[in-house]
């Protein structure tokens, strides 16, 4: 097998690009790492840091398109799970307390669960399609995460929360050892038992799928009870970075985001086939760029300008059709003043 | 067969209009309305006897159609309208949008139904409201426009807009920092973070702090990125800089949130907000205000909210006939560290 054949080479080439790119433009800026106050402090770690949720809304939301489903609620799941914590620990008389904190984490995961059984109800046993089912959470849950917060941003002064997203542990950011166990699982879960072929098979044809014995509606309702999990806990340590949570804000287009970090993964959004290591680094992209964008100081006029020709770039280069069509025509070219040496030789 | 289409869809168009409209009437807010009536009444009733000197002094109604609760700040606004309505026995019909313009246009046109004396409003957007300020000229309301301003070519449409000068809040930002550093010798980094990119206070608190930093030529803005208003966005954008970028002395944040997201990257990077870097803000929420006494932040550019008293003095003002300039500014303070301190207990925001 030719290794650019590889499903993850077009990802970890526009990675190595990026990165290349910031080799040559800020060299000192961008790959210092110091030790600063007992752990590590550089740019490449602020980039694991802060791609951390979009890293664990996209893992999850690969498994539900890997189902040809979508999930858009993630960014309103994110912004009440965040909200829901920030209320819980800002009621309490000892913020700091380790049973306080327990019970936000249960609380907030709690309430993502149950609205991503309700999605995957919506989807499986109503049968409503993915993208609306979900649309009507992204809607109705930044509604509910501003009737959790009261229409105010939640300041809470626990360090304890603080740690989930700020802390770190063995000189790296908490969030990242997060991502890693989270990842893990689901790598584990899909690859390690007959879980990842039942999603893809799911996927690949509902109804034959059912015949052939797998219960199609148990999966659908698994991957959506994981996906609003993931958020949940994204949603924990956006709100957990800043102390506060933002009910219109957190999360905002983080569904887009991670849609976008799926497909630069290399997962099809037609479902049947997804890879979570491509996603993984679809994610480490997306945040590496919008990284670079604020380092070199592009205008914030034209950042967004910026972002999308790099993915458009990204996404015409992972094109297969693109490149044949690419390579075709330099193999083909026909200038005409070459016509006409040749004609004349 | 294009007639019957063109009929069909005229049909449509006006069966939509009729529930549209019904809907405008339905819905009077009857909940906030009601408790704002009720509120009022008490001191109403006792309105007419402190005031009897006043010619021809009758209850005047107005209907006020909020953005919503989406800060702390909006929070303060409504309050501030609310108890000066009381105070001054004005009959307040107060609806909350939630953020959506469908909503107050509703509420506006159920003001107009009511034929209150005057409606205020504060626009969550700018554009789209010549239709329903049309509705309400026609019905002969006055209209005053509050905090926020509408990009309506026809300025005979309301009877004034009354709200901070968001350039002079950026003057005024730039005009502290230029006296701070008036004997600077070497150059100073300034970073700023931008609020949401195009909105009129992202806009105007840069030109306004542009200005007045253009004297001195050691006072040089190296980064300029939005943070969309937010803290997270703050946080993230203040990290980049602060790697990209080796020695910074001040950072201008164009709101608090993105500033005391600002100060926690700050403090990531083991250096001390308000000491090793200058830390200007505009709004003066409670946790800025917070954080400002303790030092983190240096100067707060204050973006009223109060504009309660204000609103209800020009309403009487207009309606016994007096001439009501068509731009009122309401005046802004500020806060250094040490006025932040003492201002902190007596906050109502």
């Amino acid at each position: 097998m030719r290794i650019h054949k590889h499903h993850l080479f077009w990802p970890l080439a526009m990675l190595a690009a990026l990165l290349l790119f910031n080799l040559f433009y800020s060299p000192e800026e961008f790959y210092t790492v110091q030790v600063r106050n007992g752990h590590l402090y550089g740019t490449l770690i602020d980039i694991l840091n802060f791609g951390a949720p979009l890293i664990l809304v996209a893992i999850g939301m690969t498994v539900v398109i890997a189902t040809g489903g979508i999930d858009l609620s993630v960014g309103s799941i994110v912004a009440i799970s965040g909200a829901m914590a920030c209320l819980t620990i800002s009621k309490g008389a000892d913020q700091d307390a380790l049973g306080l904190l327990a019970e936000a984490i249960a609380l907030s995961i709690g309430i993502a669960l149950l609205l991503g059984l309700w999605n995957g109800l919506l989807v499986s046993v109503i049968g409503i399609q993915p993208i609306i089912a979900t649309l009507i959470l992204m809607v109705a849950g930044r509604g509910i995460a501003q009737l959790i917060t009261s229409g105010q941003i939640i300041t809470v002064t626990s360090d304890r929360y603080g740690y989930i997203g700020s802390g770190s542990l063995l000189g790296l950011p908490f969030s990242i050892f997060i991502v890693v166990a989270v990842f893990a699982v689901a790598v584990l879960l899909t690859r390690r038992t007959a879980l990842g072929l039942f999603i893809e098979s799911v996927g690949r044809n509902p109804s034959a799928s059912r015949l052939a014995g797998i219960r199609s509606r148990y999966v659908l309702i698994a991957v959506y009870l994981f996906c609003g999990l993931c958020a949940a806990i994204a949603g924990l340590i956006l709100s957990s970075n800043v102390s506060s949570a933002d009910g219109n804000n957190a999360g905002l287009w983080y569904e887009l985001d991670a849609i976008l970090a799926v497909v630069i993964g290399g997962t099809s959004l037609t479902g049947g086939r997804f890879y979570l290591t491509g996603t993984l680094i679809g994610a480490l992209i997306i945040q590496t760029l919008t990284t670079t964008i604020y380092m070199i100081g592009v205008p914030p006029e034209i950042t967004l300008v910026v972002k999308a020709f790099v993915v458009l770039v990204v996404c015409l280069i992972q094109s297969e059709t693109f490149r044949k069509t690419l390579v075709q025509r330099w193999q083909t070219r026909r200038y005409p003043a070459e016509r006409e040496v040749a004609k004349h030789v | 067969m294009k007639r019957t289409g063109k009929l069909g869809a005229l049909l449509v168009l006006s069966a939509i209009l009729l529930v549209t409209s019904a809907c405008g009437k339905n819905n009077n807010n009857a909940e906030p309305s009601k408790q704002a009536a009720a509120s009022s009444a008490a001191p109403s009733s006792e309105a007419p006897a402190s005031e009897a000197a006043a010619p021809a002094d009758q209850q005047i109604t107005m209907g006020f159609a909020q953005v919503g609760a989406e800060s702390g700040w909006r929070t303060a606004n409504t309050d501030s309208i609310q108890s000066a309505a009381k105070e001054a026995g004005v009959d307040l019909k107060f609806s909350d949008a939630q953020q959506k313009q469908e909503n107050q246009i509703k509420a506006i046109r159920s003001y107009i139904q009511q034929k209150v004396d005057v409606i205020a409003f504060s626009p969550v957007v700018e554009s789209g409201w010549d239709t329903v300020l049309k509705e309400a000229k026609d019905a002969g309301i006055p209209v005053i426009l509050t905090d926020r301003a509408v990009d309506s070519k026809d300025t005979s449409l309301y009877v004034t807009f009354m709200g901070s000068d968001f350039v002079e809040e950026g003057r005024m930002a730039g005009a502290w920092l230029a006296e701070q550093y008036k004997d600077a010798t070497e150059d100073v980094n300034i970073v700023e973070l931008q609020g949401t990119t195009g909105s009129a206070p992202a806009n105007d608190r840069k030109a306004g702090f542009e200005e007045k930093i253009a004297g001195n030529a050691h006072l040089k803005v190296i980064a300029s990125q939005t943070g969309d208003f937010t803290r997270a966005k703050g946080k993230e954008v203040m990290q980049a800089f602060l790697k990209a970028n080796k020695d910074i002395d001040v950072l201008y944040a164009h709101n608090d949130d993105m500033a005391l997201g600002a100060i926690q990257a700050i403090e990531a990077a083991g250096l001390k907000p308000g000491v090793d870097i200058k830390i200007i803000s505009v709004d003066g929420v409670k946790d800025g205000m917070t954080a400002a006494a303790e030092g983190k932040i240096n100067y707060i550019v204050e973006c009223n909210p109060l504009l309660g008293p204000l609103l209800m003095q020009t309403a009487k003002d207009m309606l016994a006939g007096k001439e009501v300039p068509k731009r009122i500014v309401t005046p802004d303070g500020t806060f250094t560290s040490e006025q932040a301190k003492e201002a902190l207990p007596n906050r109502k925001y």
